[in-house]
């Protein structure tokens, strides 16, 4: 009778402490998620509300999907594409306020910077909106994911595609700062490994927004084609002017990284026939369109490769903390890692130990204004570039986690 | 032909490069030269005006259908008239204070403006199509110049210089001139001195929208458009002379060629050069090149 009652009382109390550990599990009862971007400056259309949208967006549907036994919370705040507001922001949300994650970060500097901080104080980062590839290399760390895109992906797509089609003699139009010269950089590569040349290239000041100068050195160059290494303002303006100045049609521009709405801005006119690379495009097939929709209705704008990778990577996160029943920064990372992804954004996508997410990338075409059927109806996609090319191979990476 | 390694066909193509860039630099600093120098006020919003009057024109051809050609008079008016609602409304209470205060006013208004827009029509900026009798280009043999940019060069500088004639050579220019250099007297002789100064911030605020309306079919229309190219302009008036019309003409079609010299040769250097002629204008001539000290 003794034993009985002891054995219950010991299951009971088992049973208690393993629920009470399932709920002490969690950091402050709740995982916490930041969004620190743009809100306000020139990456607030590819990344910005959108992105904090996409985000409430995975949380709600997470709930709804996958009934966690956990609270979720969001904070978003703007980062202005500084460095120190972004590490000071990311420090505050972690000490004060409990942030389980910090995520997006649009612009090289800022991600770098909260890279540190993450790091410091072991916490997650996943990153969509930034480009550089020093994120998964010199500066990888273990808590860290790149997530939508980085410069070698989508050089290499629109790179390659460009000179493998007849413009073999390049001339490079590069922002005069780290993020211009790191995708000038990946794309020459590219060009000379498909049997293209660089005839020359200038660099212009950034932000610029008057580009006839340049353009008119890029016309004399001769080039078959004009390689955009820049982004946002700097590549509109460069391509309007171009259209301006006659230099397109005669030679093309390859913009090196683009994003919709740089097309919707634009306007078809001006782009018809440019070559980009995304890792998403709305239109693709019909889980793509019914995501997309979704989002339109509430941002009115389609979404971005970027606002699109930050619904899938925070749902992926908020998986990895369920699967792992904790909010710990390894337990976490491990699961996150060990599981691959499959939704509307990737299929087999694979976060790799470097940080870097693999998935399949999109080399498309912007369709004439003739072909346009309806509204953002931009891109023919004329090529699926497989994971396993699309992004830098480990072989080459210079990440000291990466052992050789 | 070579001048210095560089091509000469290059070479002027980007001298006209410069001009036409200069163009906008005269337009916007005379603007901020004749507010300076009725009202002393430094009207950091002058950028945010050069934006609304290229998204004015950008709205009316879009919602409404108005051509460019009714948008090149229909827009300066309408910026022109927010302009002087502010004057009216808050500008005035700030004569008798320091520049500072004006300063910080516009610049606070400037803020304000660009917010708005940000949030109504995004960061991607919008796309103007340049006049169908404008577009193409004509093959001057060094270069080829789109037809469009010519026409800057030209309504530019008939606008600057009609503006200057207007208040060097006429009489309301006159009572212009006499009400900088004393305002009691000149109100004394029965003239409407407060009118006066109101015409003269919506004037200088319309020539701001003017140059909007020239930039949208060149430009990417967005509402940082003028944030990038203010600080440039008050090097220019800065150097010019603060309040000398001519001055702040010339400097601006000069300083253009400059930009566009170092385009060629430095290209790197190209958005700091403007800011180191100040440097060494202000060294050896505080008042500007055409200021009087």
């Amino acid at each position: 009778m003794l034993s009985r009652k002891f054995t219950t009382t010991a299951c009971a109390a088992a049973l208690a402490a393993l629920s009470c550990g399932a709920q002490a599990q969690i950091s402050g009862g709740s995982v916490k998620i930041g969004v620190l971007t743009d809100l306000s400056g020139t990456y607030s259309d590819l990344a910005g509300s959108g992105a904090v949208l996409a985000t409430k967006m995975a949380i709600d549907d997470f709930i709804a999907n996958e009934k966690p036994n956990f609270k979720i919370e969001m904070v978003s705040a703007d980062h202005q594409n500084k460095a120190d507001i972004a590490s000071n922001k990311a420090r505050e949300w972690i000490e004060r306020e409990g942030v389980d994650t910090v995520t997006e970060l649009v612009t090289t500097s800022t991600a770098l910077a909260v890279m540190k901080v993450a790091k410091e104080k072991d916490r997650v980062v996943i990153m969509n909106g930034p480009a550089s590839t020093p994120i998964t290399n010199e500066q990888c760390n273990d808590v860290s994911v790149h997530y939508t895109y980085d410069t070698y992906s989508v050089a290499n797509g629109t790179a390659k595609a460009v000179t493998t089609g007849g413009g073999k003699s390049w001339f490079f139009l590069t922002a005069d700062y780290a993020f211009g010269q790191a995708l000038e950089k990946d794309a020459t590569a590219v060009v000379i490994a498909n049997g293209g040349k660089v005839v020359g290239s200038v660099r212009h000041p950034f932000p610029g927004s008057d580009f006839s100068s340049f353009l008119l050195k890029a016309q004399a160059s001769g080039a078959q084609v004009i390689g955009l290494a820049n982004a946002g303002a700097d590549t509109t303006n460069a391509i309007k002017q171009a259209a301006e100045f006659g230099i397109t049609p005669k030679q093309s521009l390859a913009g090196l990284l683009m994003f919709i709405t740089d097309i919707h801005a634009l306007g078809l006119k001006s782009t018809q026939g440019m070559y980009l690379t995304e890792g998403f495009y709305w239109d693709r097939n019909d889980e793509t369109r019914a995501w997309s929709k979704r989002f339109f209705e509430k941002q009115k704008k389609m979404p971005t490769m970027v606002q699109a990778g930050q619904y899938s990577s925070i749902y992926h996160y908020l998986k990895a903390v369920k699967a792992s029943g904790t909010d710990d920064t390894t337990k976490v990372m491990a699961m996150m890692r060990k599981t691959p992804i499959n939704d509307f954004f990737a299929k087999n996508g694979q976060i790799r130990d470097d940080g870097r997410m693999v998935h399949d990338m999109y080399l498309m075409q912007v369709k004439k204004p003739a072909d346009s059927k309806y509204p953002w109806d931009y891109y023919t996609i004329k090529a699926t570039i497989p994971a396993a090319e699309a992004f830098q191979p480990l072989s080459q990476s210079r990440c000291p986690l990466i052992k050789k | 032909m070579e001048i210095f390694g560089i091509p000469t066909a290059l070479l002027g193509s980007q001298l006209l490069v410069g001009l036409i860039n200069g163009s906008f630099y005269a337009i916007l600093s005379l603007g901020l030269a004749i507010i300076f120098g009725l009202l002393n006020i430094i009207n950091f919003c002058h950028g945010a005006q050069y934006m609304m009057g290229a998204f004015v024109a950008w709205i009316a051809l879009t919602r409404f259908g108005v051509n460019y050609w009714v948008s090149l008079i229909a827009a300066p008016l309408i910026v022109g008239i927010v302009g002087v609602l502010i004057e009216r409304l808050m500008l005035r209470r700030l004569y008798k204070l320091d520049h500072l205060y004006g300063l910080l006013l516009t610049f606070g208004l400037a803020l304000i403006f660009e917010g708005i827009f940000r949030d109504q029509f995004g960061i991607s900026g919008e796309s103007y199509e340049v006049p169908e009798l404008l577009s193409g280009g004509v093959n001057l043999g060094f270069m080829f110049l789109p037809i469009y940019r010519g026409w800057v060069i030209v309504a530019s500088l008939t606008v600057c210089f009609g503006t200057w004639y207007m208040i060097e050579r006429t009489k309301l220019g006159a009572y212009l001139r006499a009400g900088t250099e004393n305002s009691q007297m000149v109100q004394a002789l029965g003239i409407n001195v407060p009118l006066l100064i109101t015409f003269t911030y919506g004037y200088g605020v319309a020539l701001a929208a003017f140059a909007g309306v020239l930039a949208a079919p060149i430009f990417q229309v967005n509402p940082l458009m003028g944030s990038n190219l203010i600080i440039v302009v008050f090097a220019v008036v800065v150097i010019g002379g603060m309040g000398s019309i001519m001055g702040s003409i010339i400097t601006g079609l000069g300083l253009g060629l400059i930009e566009g010299l170092t385009k060629v040769f430095y290209p790197e250097a190209s958005s700091v050069v403007v800011f180191v002629i100040m440097v060494i204008v202000l060294l050896v001539r505080p008042a500007g090149l055409f200021g009087k000290s």
